[in-house]
């Protein structure tokens, strides 16, 4: 009889629709982003910071980057820490994604320094060559408007100062956009909490390979490497490395474990046959000079 | 006979606009994905792929998708209710509307005014505006079903009547946000909270806007394009209340893996393999409407058109649910699969109803026949090879992309960096934008045919009666 009373159908239809509605999306308002998951230490976007995340937002950078890392082998090998509820309670909106085009951004915050983000938003192929991702570097033009921040963080109820906001004054939309890049993931300890330890002996296993061998070697520095430490190991944004004198052990710890304070990452996910390869064809560089 | 009163200059008008912004939508599509193959052609700040990408989808979307659902349901309701359209004002107001709004989208996507979340890029204004246009287009539909003279509803005005409702419920609830300034809100729920409201609404937004509109069209099209009714009353009865009661269910299986709380995925993902039956019941109550019929899959092209898009619904509601799956999704999920996967629903399912709508209309509508069938096939077949090369080129990207994304040295390190992975993508990116090439041909022989059917095509007079007993 709903086939001929068309209010009927209506009201029908809509109480279908809200079946699956409420249990699936109004319920979980009563678990998430209550005292459940709240987790300490993660804290409100600076204006800076937040200013930078409407960036990200008015560029898509969401159409290409995802932002949650999942608790699966592959993406916490490659993106560190798997992603939790309780670090997202600031994020209005959500910017998960649903494509990686390119990498995952949610643990970026620490991985990189300063510096290596400016040289590769302006420019990302001058440090990965075969990148698709367009240059940002117009970014750097755009000055910040620091009454429109102010105004969005009153909307957003998170804390600031007078002096914040003041400070703003002479920032480009590139600053605001590294500092929020330095912030995504870093709420939360976990770069100290998963750094890798190595046990045991550490014995090169590629001590005796010639130099023939070694030079084969050359294009995993220049795709894991060059980009911060010059094609030539000369330096850049990290140390020139032509010139230091580790031991073979001390080298590959180096690269495998990073250094988190000095804005190395830890190569650890290329596995250690890689990180040897690289840590020969340094010290071999190294012996032989620069030719 | 046809009620001389019927209001088919709204039709027209419908179909004159979404033929148009179905051309945008494709044409940018075909221009941001040569976007991902040279970064250079990347021009800041308005014309860059992160702002182009919304433009494309909402054009779709919005301006072709709900633009044929305007022009076919103010058709179909007229004719299934028997009596003119409630408001011919309002439907003028809603086309002229609809135009303001799109174009509205559009200039501010460009001038990067987005709030980000997937298919509801636009911001808070342009949500008004799309209500309004709703409200709009929802009273008018349905007050002429209230003064229709058949007492019984066909399955299209159920369908109908579900997405009006669907969408609007939808649309409220995840267009919430605080707004700063005309053109910067934020979203009124935050992380884990907005994630699952939005994928709640992108979901349902494929079942009320994609879904249940064009098999709206479909129930009614078919029949009236072969001359024989729908296999079975009973079965379609079924596939509708399952498929309106199971699919807002299913929303998080876009957050499989993600903080969303495990039984909402599991609910998610349960209810996405169930999904499969109602999807395919309508799928077999059109193959078996075609019993005895099949000849005419030779013989008459808007059935290929229709049995195509209903084919690739049923290829659609069978990979969905299976990416639905944890482990599959675990796979899968982020990769350009994922973009192969909408890309048949759309080129495929929808947009292939779309255009045997939109011929079987064009008699009727243009008072003229339609100006060259031999057109017609040639684009069925332009549009459909354009379509496989598009999908079946970014299936086999993404697997491989997956497989050398989980590809594990024997010490548990990964094999390759993710620049190595991207790179492999290229060859796929250009067999992509070349299948979308051949799709947008397509698409411009079928304007040219309705633009030459409005202006040169035979006058149909006595001659559609006699067609319409054939076809």
């Amino acid at each position: 009889m709903w086939e001929k009373r068309p209010i009927l159908l209506l009201v029908l239809a809509t109480g279908a629709i809200l079946v699956g509605t409420i249990v699936t999306m109004v319920l979980p308002f009563a678990w998430v982003n209550t005292d459940a998951d709240r987790i300490e230490g993660v804290t409100p976007y600076t204006a800076l910071q937040q200013e930078g995340r409407d960036v990200y937002i008015r560029e898509g950078c969401n159409n290409c980057h995802t932002q949650t890392v999942r608790p699966l082998v592959s993406d916490v090998l490659r993106y560190g820490e798997y992603s939790k509820s309780g670090e997202f309670v600031y994020d209005r909106p959500f910017l998960w994604g649903s494509k990686r085009t390119g990498p995952d951004l949610a643990r970026l915050g620490g991985k990189y320094p300063d510096s290596w983000h400016y040289k590769h938003m302006d420019s990302p192929r001058s440090m990965v060559p075969r990148t698709n991702m367009p240059d940002y570097g117009w970014l750097s033009a755009n000055q910040l408007d620091p009454r429109m921040i102010q105004r969005k963080m009153e909307t957003l109820d998170f804390p600031f100062t007078a002096e914040e906001i003041k400070s703003l004054e002479g920032k480009n939309e590139m600053d605001a956009i590294v500092a929020y890049m330095q912030k995504l993931g870093s709420d939360i300890p976990w770069r100290e909490a998963t750094e890798t330890a190595i046990i045991g002996d550490l014995v090169n296993p590629y001590a005796g390979a010639d130099h023939d061998t070694i030079e084969a070697w050359e294009d995993l520095y220049q795709q894991n490497c060059a980009a911060c430490h010059g094609e030539h190991l000369e330096g850049d944004i990290g140390p020139p490395l032509n010139g230091d004198d580790y031991d073979d052990e001390i080298l590959f710890e180096i690269i495998y474990t990073g250094i988190a304070d000095g804005g190395m990452p830890s190569f650890s996910s290329l596995g250690t046959d890689k990180v040897w390869k690289l840590t020969n064809y340094i010290r071999n560089y190294q012996a032989k000079g620069d030719d | 006979m046809e009620n001389q009163s019927y209001n088919d200059a709204i039709v027209r008008s419908f179909v004159t606009w979404s033929v148009i912004w179905g051309l945008v939508a494709v044409l940018v599509g075909v221009i941001v994905s040569f976007q991902m193959i040279d970064p250079d052609l990347n021009f800041p700040p308005y014309l860059t792929f992160g702002r182009l990408r919304p433009i494309h989808t909402n054009a779709g979307i919005y301006g072709w998708g709900v633009g044929v659902i305007f022009a076919t349901f103010f058709y179909i309701v007229q004719r299934l209710c028997k009596t003119p359209l409630w408001s011919n004002k309002l439907a003028k107001f809603q086309l002229w509307f609809f135009n303001a709004t799109i174009i509205a989208s559009a200039v501010t996507l460009l001038l990067g005014y987005t709030t980000s979340k997937e298919y509801h890029e636009m911001e808070w204004p342009i949500d008004v505006m799309i209500v309004i246009l709703w409200v709009a287009f929802g009273l008018n539909i349905i007050m002429t079903i209230l003064k229709r003279k058949d007492e019984q509803m066909y399955i299209s005005l159920w369908y109908m009547m579900a997405a009006i409702v669907g969408v609007a419920i939808l649309f409220l609830v995840n267009a919430a946000a605080v707004p700063v300034s005309l053109f910067k809100s934020y979203s009124a729920y935050a992380g884990t909270n907005d994630a699952n409201v939005h994928w709640w609404f992108g979901h349902n937004a494929v079942a009320m806007a994609l879904t249940a509109p064009p098999l709206a069209m479909f129930y009614y099209f078919l029949p009236k394009s072969t001359g024989v009714p729908i296999y079975s009353h009973r079965l379609s009865i079924i596939a509708f209340w399952s498929l309106i009661f199971m699919y807002l269910w299913t929303g998080a299986h876009h957050l499989l893996w993600t903080p969303v709380p495990d039984w909402i995925q599991t609910l998610a993902m349960g209810f996405s393999v169930m999904l499969i039956a109602p999807s395919w019941g309508s799928v077999f109550n059109g193959y078996l409407s075609m019993n005895g019929q099949w000849h005419q899959m030779r013989e008459n092209y808007l059935v290929k058109f229709l049995i195509l898009g209903i084919t690739f619904y049923g290829l659609q509601t069978l990979q969905g649910p299976m990416q639905a799956i944890r482990t599959f999704s675990a796979f899968i999920h982020y990769t350009d699969w994922i973009p192969a996967h909408i890309h048949m629903g759309t080129m495929g399912w929808v947009s292939m109803i779309s255009f045997a709508s939109i011929y079987f209309l064009a008699p009727r509508i243009y008072g003229r026949e339609v100006y060259s069938i031999p057109l017609a096939n040639l684009q069925f077949w332009l549009v459909l090879v354009g379509q496989l090369i598009w999908s079946i080129s970014l299936w086999v990207a993404g697997v491989l992309q997956a497989g050398m994304w989980n590809a594990m040295n024997s010490d548990g390190s990964l094999t390759y960096t993710f620049m190595e992975t991207m790179v492999e993508m290229y060859p796929y990116w250009w067999a992509r934008a070349f299948g979308g090439l051949i799709y947008m041909l397509g698409l411009i022989i079928f304007i040219y045919n309705l633009y030459m059917t409005a202006s040169k095509g035979k006058p149909t007079g006595e001659a559609t009666a006699v067609a319409e007993g054939r076809a």
